[in-house]
């Protein structure tokens, strides 16, 4: 682990970036292309993570730790399975409306734990069909059917059906009880979703959809940063690994004239102090040791005498400044945050990697841990194993702080970028390739 | 457990009863005979009508007051005065809890006496019978009936058959609880705040259906007191009016409590079996059935309209909005006004008041002052509490004005860290660009107070500038306004303005 720690900041995160990768090589499903939410013995399918694994391939390809052949062959097992899958609806289904739900058992790919049918996490598998995609151009059979699955199953999506006729999309949806109605108010990590929405070809959301959403913001001054508030760090990264939002600006943005990628840099300003000031007293907090997300936590049972009083809260999205706080924090939403303040997502990572050497295994970050449940030699609680949505965003953010290659790549999706417009973005990359856009069209 | 448990809901006849009865509604009132015309009639004898009423009798009007049940309505005898006693006996229960979190030794046995719980506040309400009587009313020049009003014209009424003329009529009949249609509720019987503070056994195990201002407080205070309870909203938060990040600190609030919470969540049936009351509740497709002694409901507030044959007065009315009325508070029929929460969407007692005395000054002086130019603070009272002024983030996104808001948690504020109440924040809107300041929350366990300082500084036009300038003491909580307003003044100090400060500094 020293010596991990010790190496130049590029040495550093292609050990970590590859150790990421190397997630999906080992536990895809060769069967189906099909990835694992965890590491854990028996772990369902998580569709997010599948996104997240056809958008790593491409990369992976480009660093060549993947040949082109078998990146295609990954990918097409995936494309093929969702292709081929059941869209019924029913409860044992995979998928409806060209949504699929949220987990899914990695032999049948049906539906498990009686999940939703998860709008957010269908976009992100949707995002990475895209990106390979917009990656695999070469006219050859395997490349150009991949294209054309990729583009049969983002136009068979009915986002307007996700509306429910309401002002914004629903969170998900269960054939035993319909749409769920969970408030999903605030800047949340669905711009993303939004964006894929607004530029489908066949069942784009109504216009009115996106500005509504906005209206839920909440521009605040917190700890001396003007920023756009999300208590968790994920939802500032989810959308960014595919999207480029630096010096592109939606009417909110406009407005308060920032822009999503920093307004994720201040996200990671009010990390720290939070941390800094540590209200609730927790073990290890400080300006280089944060990241309260979405994680895996401890859970009640795993409380013992030494820390009666703790209350914890296992899986859930932690936030700051108001919580929930049990002391665990998430090393992964550190290191996803190299793009937006690499000198302190970076030291911070070192440090706590320095100060917890077991928060690393085969080069891949644990999803989170707790220093005040320490146990009897003071050894922190880790959460065991890994989560492939950590190592999906880890990969990415990297690759973009590395290379910026998937915002490159993924620039040159058209109904990316339609989704952008018809979301009132503007301005930088995006009026450019408008520019050249009609470049092209008047040379013709 | 629960078998011991006594459902039947008697109000207690004690002393204390038996003074603010004599107070409120004396058995041995006899309504006085009416004179010639009134110049003004008000209907309802509760926190709306008690200051019209007053208003009007110190303006010199000839006023009459007609009361159904009981003066004082529901804030003094079923709503704030009970609850606020209630809470805060609580409050100390909760402190006992917690009170190794102070450095302080718990004590080895907390036993709560529920009766002698439920006897203090019956004094403290017999008590304020002192400042709402009928006597007082009647000795102001006010004339106080006693019946039932049904409106025969636009300008006359009659009061169990007595006929009343009147100029002007205020019509501040109130609300009522508003019990959810969940089959087999009404055989099961169930407490609303019209009878919860007749109690006088504590119900071990108590569900809460609704998660409104009374709903939250009253689970969080018989929590405290020593039940178990469940309180089921069918919404994703509670206190919808109120912001996401003060809903959630009170959803983590009542986590620590104990509270067993259930969002997302509706009541759908209701069974007894055995004595105890079983209830079904579905949260999408999860589906669980409750034991419980006791049942709180009444989600939401109806109008009391029915009755009042408001069609023979001209007054248009809807069953659940109530009387409608422009923004100086008058009905259809130009004679007649309402007030309070039988015409009001907000329905809270100083908002009813307020209304009450813009509607008497409007009527019997021909004024035109309007009820959307008042800024009206208010609270909820869990702890920590939940108050609010002004405009919310929603609203101002709405009707299109640019917003910012200043965040202090109270974690930044020393004497919520030596109170061990670092818990909760002062958010403060301002129009973006601007110190012009719209609306606050706060949360903390004195936001109650904390409050009136916004308002305040709304009301006399002062901005963020300005109220960074207002030395507090220290410590205080209200030191997170003032640090607000510091950090709103740190905002100005663009790069371009410390640049030329820094000139100027080494000039």
């Amino acid at each position: 682990m020293p010596q991990l720690c010790t190496l130049p900041d590029d040495d550093f995160l292609d050990r970590l970036q590859r150790g990421a990768f190397d997630y999906f090589v080992d536990t895809m499903n060769p069967a189906n292309g099909l990835i694992p939410d965890t590491s854990r013995d028996n772990s369902p399918v998580s569709i997010a993570v599948v996104g997240f694994a056809l958008s790593a391939y491409p990369a992976a390809v480009e660093r060549g730790w993947m040949e082109r052949a078998e990146a295609v062959r990954r990918s097409l097992l995936a494309l093929h399975f969702f292709r081929d899958s059941d869209q019924s609806g029913s409860p044992t289904a995979t998928g409806y409306k060209g949504f699929y739900y949220h987990f899914l058992d990695i032999h049948s790919g049906t539906r498990v734990w009686q999940s939703e049918l998860s709008m957010i996490d269908s976009a992100m598998l949707i995002a990475g069909m895209l990106t390979a995609a917009a990656y695999f151009t070469a006219d050859t059979p395997a490349e150009t059917e991949l294209r054309e699955l990729a583009e049969l199953l983002y136009r068979r999506v009915d986002w307007r059906w996700s509306q429910d006729g309401q002002g914004t999309i629903r969170q998900g949806w269960k054939p035993e009880c319909g749409y769920l109605h969970y408030g999903w108010e605030g800047y949340s990590e669905a711009l993303l979703l939004y964006a894929l929405a607004l530029g489908s070809p066949t069942h784009p959301i109504s216009a009115d959809c996106y500005p509504a959403w906005t209206a839920t913001y909440q521009w605040e001054n917190l700890y001396d940063q003007d920023f756009l508030y999300a208590g968790p760090l994920f939802i500032h990264h989810f959308s960014q690994a595919w999207i480029d939002l630096r010096g592109i600006r939606d009417p909110f943005m406009q407005q308060k004239q920032s822009d999503y990628f920093e307004n994720g840099r201040r996200a990671v300003f009010v990390q720290r102090r939070y941390t800094q000031l540590n209200p609730h007293e927790f073990v290890g907090y400080d300006r280089n040791c944060w990241g309260l997300s979405a994680c895996d936590g401890p859970n009640g049972d795993q409380v013992g005498p030494r820390n009666p009083q703790l209350r914890v809260f296992g899986y859930a999205a932690r936030g700051v400044p108001y919580g929930p706080d049990d002391g665990t924090l998430s090393p992964p939403s550190v290191l996803a945050s190299v793009p937006f303040a690499p000198e302190l997502a970076l030291a911070a990572l070192r440090n706590m990697l320095l100060r917890y050497p077991q928060l690393l295994s085969a080069d891949r970050l644990t999803t989170s841990f707790n220093a005040t449940l320490s146990d009897s030699d003071g050894q922190p609680w880790v959460s065991p194993g890994h989560y492939g949505l950590d190592q999906g965003i880890i990969f990415m953010m990297i690759e973009n702080h590395r290379s910026g290659w998937i915002w490159q790549l993924l620039r040159g999706c058209s109904w990316l970028r339609d989704g952008l417009r018809h979301a009132g973005f503007a301005g930088g990359w995006l009026d450019q390739a408008t520019l050249d856009q009609a470049a092209g069209a008047t040379s013709r | 457990m629960s078998a011991n448990f006594d459902a039947g809901i008697r109000t207690p006849d004690d002393a204390y009863e038996r003074k603010r009865l004599a107070a409120v509604h004396p058995d041995s009132w006899n309504n006085p005979a009416p004179g010639g015309p009134y110049q003004l009639v008000v209907v309802g004898g509760g926190a709306a009508g008690l200051v019209a009423a007053r208003e009007a009798a110190a303006l010199g009007a000839r006023v009459a007051l007609i009361e159904r049940h009981l003066l004082g309505g529901t804030c003094f005898n079923t709503g704030c005065v009970p609850s606020k006693a209630l809470i805060r006996t609580a409050s100390l229960y909760g402190e006992m809890r917690h009170a190794t979190r102070y450095g302080a030794q718990m004590p080895d046995e907390i036993k709560v006496d529920f009766a002698a719980v439920m006897t203090r506040m019956r004094r403290i309400r017999s008590h304020l019978t002192s400042t709402t009587s009928v006597r007082l009313l009647a000795a102001s020049g006010v004339d106080v009936f006693f019946g039932n009003t049904r409106f025969d014209g636009s300008d006359r009424l009659s009061v169990n058959g007595q006929p009343l003329q009147f100029d002007k009529a205020l019509i501040a009949t109130g609300a009522r609880p508003h019990i959810p249609d969940i089959p087999g509720l009404k055989q099961a019987g169930f407490l609303t705040n019209a009878s919860v503070f007749d109690l006088t056994e504590l119900p071990p195990r108590l569900l809460v259906i609704g998660g409104g201002p009374l709903g939250c407080e009253l689970a969080q205070a018989f929590q405290r007191l020593g039940s178990r309870v469940i309180i089921v909203q069918d919404l994703p938060l509670f206190l919808e009016h109120e912001e996401r990040d003060a809903a959630q600190t009170l959803s983590d609030a009542f986590a620590r409590d104990g509270i067993e919470v259930r969002l997302n969540t509706q009541a759908v049936a209701v069974r007894v079996e055995q004595g105890v009351k079983l209830v079904d509740l579905v949260s999408d497709d999860y589906h669980s059935t409750v034991s419980v002694d006791a049942i709180l409901t009444g989600v939401g507030r109806r109008p009391n309209v029915q009755g009042l044959t408001l069609e023979a007065a001209g007054v248009d009315y809807g069953e659940t909005a109530g009387i409608a009325v422009d923004d100086q508070l008058r009905s259809s029929n130009p004679r007649i006004y309402a007030a309070g929460d039988v015409c009001l969407e907000a329905r809270y007692t100083n908002i009813a008041e307020e209304s009450a005395r813009i509607a008497v000054r409007n009527a019997l002086l021909g004024g035109s002052e309007r009820l959307s130019k008042l800024v009206i603070p208010w609270c909820t009272y869990t702890d920590p509490e939940i108050a609010h002024v002004g405009l919310y983030v929603r609203e101002a996104n709405a009707r299109g004005i640019p917003v910012k808001t200043f965040t202090v948690p109270m974690h930044q504020i020393d004497r919520a860290i030596t109170d061990s109440e670092e818990d909760g924040f002062v958010k403060i809107h301002v129009r973006d660009g601007s110190d012009t300041i719209l609306g606050a929350t706060i949360v903390s366990r004195d936001a109650d107070d904390m409050i009136n300082e916004i308002t305040l500084a709304m009301v006399a036009g002062v901005g963020m500038r300005m109220l960074a300038r207002v030395i507090h003491a220290y410590p205080t909580k209200t030191e997170a306004i003032r640090e607000a307003a510091i950090a709103y003044n740190r905002t100005r100090l663009t790069p371009r303005v410390i640049a030329r400060l820094r000139r100027w500094l080494g000039r």
